[in-house]
Parts: C-alpha cells; sequence; structure tokens
C-alpha cells in the first residue's frame, strides 16, 4: 500500500511538472497546419533580434558571473577565516534580494543613479549596461554566496592559508592558486545558476531599457503564438545544460574524486 | 646570543594569560620539543615563533634579527601541521614545489629541489599524485618535504604525528630525526607525547599552564624532574611523602621505612619519587632497601609487566620483564620489593 501510494505521488508530481513541458513543446512544434515542424524554431533563430538580445544578455551573464566571483569568493573567504561571528550577518545581507522584488532595486538605482545624481549612470549606455550587471549581481547573490560558502566548507581554510603563508605566499596568490581551485566546482555552479537567471531576467533590463534576451522573450510573447513556446523551450535547454554542465564539472574535477 | 631567541614571551586572549613569560635560547640545529598536555601554551608558542599569533608582550628573534613586525610569509620559517595542510588541488610535486615558486625560483631549480626533497623523503616515484591519493604517512612526508624544500632557517612541526597509527608514528618520527639531523636544520617540536619527545629531541621544554616547568635534556626530565608536575607528567612515577630525620645524611623515613639517600635534603617534610624500573621484586644487589607489600594490580604490557604494590598508604608501581618461565604474582599476593634509596628523587613544588 506504501509502495503504491509513493508511485502515485511519483507520478502525479512527475505530470505536474512534466505535462505542461510536453504541451508547450508540442504547441511550439505545431506552426505548421496538419504536421510538426521546427518552423517556429527557425523563425526565432532567423530573426536577428533574437540573436543580438541573447548575445547581450550571454555577454552580461558572464560578466556578471566575473564581477559575482571577485566579489563572492575573497568576501565569504575573509568571513570564514577572520570574521566567523559576523557569518549570520552577512548571510542574512546575502538572502536579501530573494525578499526584496527586483522591481525595488531597478527604481533604487534609477533614483540613485539619475541623470541629475551625483553619479549620473543611467546616463550612458556603459553606465546603464554597468548598472545592470549590479543588478543581477545582486538578484543572484543568495546562490553565489551559498554554492561558495558551501564550497568553503568542505576545505579546512584556516590551515591551508597558514601553510601557504609560511610557504611564503601574500593574500592574492592564496585566493589565485589555493582557495580559487579548491572550490572552483561551487564556484561554477554558482555561476551557472547565475547564468540562468541573467539569461531569463526582465524586470532589470525592461526598465534600465537595455536589449536583453528576458523583454525581449516577453515582447515576443505579447506578439506571437508559437515562436515564444519556441523561445520558451529553448530557454528550458539553456537552463538544462547549465545544470548538466554543474553534474560535469563536478564529476571530471581531478581533485575531488575521492573524499578529502 | 642562541639562533632562535624567545625573551618573556607572553600572550593573552582577554584576561586568560595562556603563556607566562617564556624564556628559550635554541641553538642552531638543535632540536628542542614543547611537551605538555592540552592547553598548556605550546602550539600558541610555536605560532607565536611562526607569526600566527601575535605576542602579548616579549621578543622572538632569529638569528639576532626581531621577527614582531615580520608576517609568516617574511619569516622564512617552514611548518608541518598536524592535519599535513598539503594543497589538495595540487600534485605532491606541485605541492612540494609551491614554496619555491612563490619565492620566483628559476625552473631548474625548482625541478633540481622537488626531486632532492621527493628522494629525501623516499617518495620519487609518487610526485604525481594527488594528496587524497596517498596515505597519511606519505601525506605527512610530503608535507615535511614541502616545508624544508625552501631552506626555512627554522623548522616548526605542530603535533605531525598525531593522526597517524601508532607503528608508522615510531618510524616516522626515527625519519624525521634523521632528515633534520641531515639537514642541519634548527627544530621545535610540538607534541603531546612524551614517548615522542624523550626519543626525538637534544632538549625538552615541559609546558605546565603557560611556564616552561623544566628545560633540560630528555635524560635530565626523566631522570631529575624538578617539579611535582614534570615528575608525573614525563613517565610513570610513584610520589612518596617523607619526613626528613637527618638533612645532612638524607635519612628519612617512608610509612614505617627508614632509608638513607646519601645527600642532604632540606629539613622538615619532602616529596620524593620513585620510576618504576628503580623497584625490583624481590631482593637484588645493591638495593639494599626493602619493603614489603601486597598486589593490588597487574597490567601486562608485552615484554613488561606492570604491577603495582601497597605498602603503607602509599600504592607503588614497579615493572618486572615477561618471561614465558617465569608467573607474575596474582592480585592479593604478599612481595618483597627493593630499591636503592640513593635513586629516590627529590621533588620540588
Amino acid at each position: 500500500m506504501k509502495r503504491l501510494v509513493s508511485w502515485a505521488v511519483l507520478v502525479a508530481g512527475m505530470g505536474y511538472f512534466i505535462l505542461p513541458l510536453v504541451g508547450l513543446t508540442e504547441f511550439s512544434l505545431s506552426m505548421r497546419r496538419g504536421e510538426y515542424s521546427f518552423d517556429a524554431y527557425a523563425a526565432v533563430l532567423a530573426d536577428p533580434t533574437f540573436r543580438q538580445t541573447f548575445s547581450y544578455s550571454v555577454i552580461m551573464a558572464l560578466l556578471t558571473i566575473a564581477f559575482g566571483v571577485l566579489l563572492v569568493v575573497p568576501t565569504a573567504y575573509w568571513v570564514r577565516l577572520k570574521l566567523p561571528r559576523l557569518r549570520p550577518y552577512v548571510e542574512f545581507v546575502t538572502l536579501l534580494p530573494l525578499v526584496i522584488p527586483a522591481i525595488v532595486i531597478v527604481f533604487g538605482y534609477i533614483r540613485m543613479f539619475n541623470t541629475s545624481s551625483w553619479l549620473p549612470l543611467t546616463g550612458s549606455t556603459t553606465g546603464t549596461n554597468l548598472l545592470l550587471m549590479f543588478g543581477y549581481a545582486t538578484l543572484s547573490l543568495p546562490y553565489m554566496y551559498r554554492a561558495v560558502d558551501t564550497g568553503l566548507r568542505t576545505i579546512d581554510v584556516a590551515t591551508l592559508t597558514e601553510a601557504a603563508q609560511i610557504l611564503g605566499a601574500g593574500w592574492v596568490t592564496i585566493l589565485a592558486r589555493l582557495i580559487l581551485p579548491n572550490v572552483l566546482v561551487a564556484v561554477l555552479s554558482g555561476a551557472f545558476v547565475t547564468f540562468a537567471i541573467v539569461i531569463g531576467e526582465f524586470t532589470l533590463a525592461a526598465l534600465l531599457n537595455r536589449p536583453a534576451f528576458g523583454p525581449y522573450l516577453q515582447l515576443m510573447g505579447a506578439n506571437r503564438a508559437y515562436e515564444p513556446m519556441a523561445l520558451a523551450v529553448i530557454a528550458f535547454a539553456i537552463t538544462w545544460a547549465c545544470m548538466g554542465l554543474i553534474q560535469l564539472v563536478t564529476r571530471f574535477s581531478k581533485h575531488t574524486k575521492a573524499a578529502r | 646570543m642562541a639562533f632562535l631567541d624567545i625573551e618573556h614571551l607572553e600572550k593573552s586572549y582577554g584576561t586568560t594569560k595562556v603563556v607566562k613569560d617564556f624564556n628559550l635560547g635554541v641553538e642552531k640545529g638543535e632540536f628542542v620539543s614543547f611537551l605538555g598536555p592540552s592547553g598548556c601554551g605550546k602550539t600558541t608558542t610555536l605560532r607565536m615563533v611562526a607569526g600566527f599569533e601575535t605576542p602579548s608582550q616579549g621578543s622572538i628573534r632569529i638569528d639576532g634579527r626581531d621577527m614582531a613586525r615580520l608576517r609568516p610569509n617574511q619569516r622564512n620559517i617552514g611548518m608541518v601541521f598536524q592535519s599535513y595542510a598539503l594543497f589538495p588541488n595540487l600534485t605532491v610535486a606541485q605541492n612540494v614545489a609551491f614554496g619555491l615558486k612563490v619565492a620566483g625560483k628559476k625552473r631548474e631549480l625548482i625541478e633540481e629541489r622537488v626531486a632532492e626533497m621527493l628522494d629525501t623523503i623516499g617518495l620519487s616515484d609518487l610526485g604525481a599524485r594527488y594528496p587524497f591519493q596517498l596515505s597519511g604517512g606519505q601525506q605527512q612526508r610530503v608535507a615535511l618535504a614541502r616545508a624544508l624544500a625552501v631552506r626555512p632557517q627554522v623548522l616548526l612541526l605542530d603535533e605531525p604525528l598525531s593522526a597517524l597509527d601508532a607503528k608508522i608514528r615510531v618510524s616516522l618520527r626515527g625519519e624525521i630525526r634523521a632528515i633534520q639531523k641531515k639537514l642541519g636544520i634548527t627544530t621545535i617540536y610540538v607534541t603531546h607525547d612524551q614517548e615522542e619527545a624523550l626519543s626525538m629531541s637534544d632538549r625538552i621544554v615541559v609546558m605546565h599552564q603557560g611556564i616552561a616547568d623544566q628545560v633540560g635534556t630528555p635524560f635530565e626530565i626523566y631522570n631529575r624532574p624538578t617539579t611535582r608536575f614534570v615528575a608525573n607528567f614525563v613517565g610513570t612515577l610513584t610520589l612518596l611523602e617523607a619526613e626528613v630525620l637527618d638533612p645532612a645524611l638524607g635519612k628519612v623515613r617512608i610509612g614505617d621505612t627508614e632509608a638513607v639517600l646519601g645527600r642532604a635534603l632540606p629539613a622538615g617534610k619532602v616529596t620524593l619519587a620513585v620510576r618504576p624500573e628503580m623497584i625490583s621484586l624481590g631482593s637484588a644487589p645493591g638495593r639494599e632497601t626493602e619493603v614489603t607489600g601486597r598486589i593490588v594490580d597487574v597490567d601486562f604490557l608485552g615484554s613488561v609487566i606492570r604491577l603495582r604494590a601497597k605498602i603503607g598508604d602509599a600504592v607503588v608501581a614497579f615493572d618486572t620483564f615477561n618471561s614465558s618461565h617465569s608467573v607474575p604474582p596474582k592480585v592479593g599476593a604478599s612481595v618483597t620489593l627493593s630499591l636503592a634509596a640513593s635513586d629516590l628523587l627529590l621533588i620540588g613544588e
């Protein structure tokens, strides 16, 4: 009986998650009447706006990841090494983007950095792009920080730091050659989550008026029937590819093959 | 002035003083052990020498140079940690080469030195392995090679063998001592294992509650402990309360037995001590003082059997060699024990 209930729950769960995806995919393939085709996908891929917005979001995602790593790895390392009593407070701060909506963040940015402010970032394209990247980094902070902090938990940060220091290493060498390589899997998992967030993000990009993939998805959804479904399937594929890459990186990381 | 000179070193955490007025001079090439129980301040002292802790007071000089303003990466000190602390993302050879690379040495020199160090520790063929692919003993040897590769002026070892099993510990301590002698490197070794300290060291510093209780050669520490703590901590010792009857002759009364130590003693009551190997079961030549007692405990330790006998109010421990031809006395048996009164140690507070 217990086994039957377990199977029923599993089937119901799978149905809940998979059926909409099946429906979505089926509809995205139904552009041509009476037969399945990839016409919707071909139309999307042929659209120069798709290529432009997708490239823009990919570049922004990579910049956000680089900025996030530079911000989070040293911070999490320093908190773990020198300020362990501050950890709960730092964790609380990193979790704030989960409870503060993106629209609040972006209006805050616009108010703080508009053209009549002391730092008019919204007055130029580069400035607005920079602001958008900071916004993306803020949105992905809970995931990136948690991932890196969990990675740091698996190594003896204090002793490894001391061992490197006594061998003559300075802070930059310690971070770049010891800490970062040892939490690389964690950093990459945080990076892939960040990538997935940035690719689909709408609010920040739309309100800062940047040509990102999220607003393009919304625009297509409002005006077309089949193409938005094809785009949604593509977005899902990207997210799953990211998750698959996390698994691959974990599996092929040489020095973590055995438990330390 | 000694090569490594520690003067009036103190360390406090809040109101708690963990190291108190610590003074020590270590000569070049000397092997000195800090021996003591957990929390006695031995690791804190070592970490102050390494630069990981800042002294509250006092000075540390190496080869006449004050270390106070130098960070750990500027002191040219090698250190081996209890948990090995090998870098998991680097191979054995890369671990050994790390300090040399950081120092910006030439590639040829690094390769030569790594090969030399791996040869010294007997792991020449394991250079390409990662730390997780090595046993605990091998990892600790790599840690030693890594510390020595940079040719440090002082080598610090913080309980390097305590995570290993007993057999490897014994063989590795011999190897460490042999390498230290071969390279002639000034070494400080922290341990709570008295056997390790006694077998490896030129001198031992016995530490207790942040104080260096006694500094001496292993022979002095074992045979002439100057404080009650050292007497109790190093080896097995039975303490006996005695009344001095004749201070000039060293005549004392211990329970019902009188004995002459043959050396001057302070008048009044004193604490004497006797080691298990100083007592013989039955009569023995040269051991003129005889007492009778009753066996209360028998411990079979392999090559020796440790017995405890109640004599008056005191329980005295003594050893006999194990032999398949003789059966040790059983608990409750009445025995005669003999010792040379001159072997009795006078213990201060």
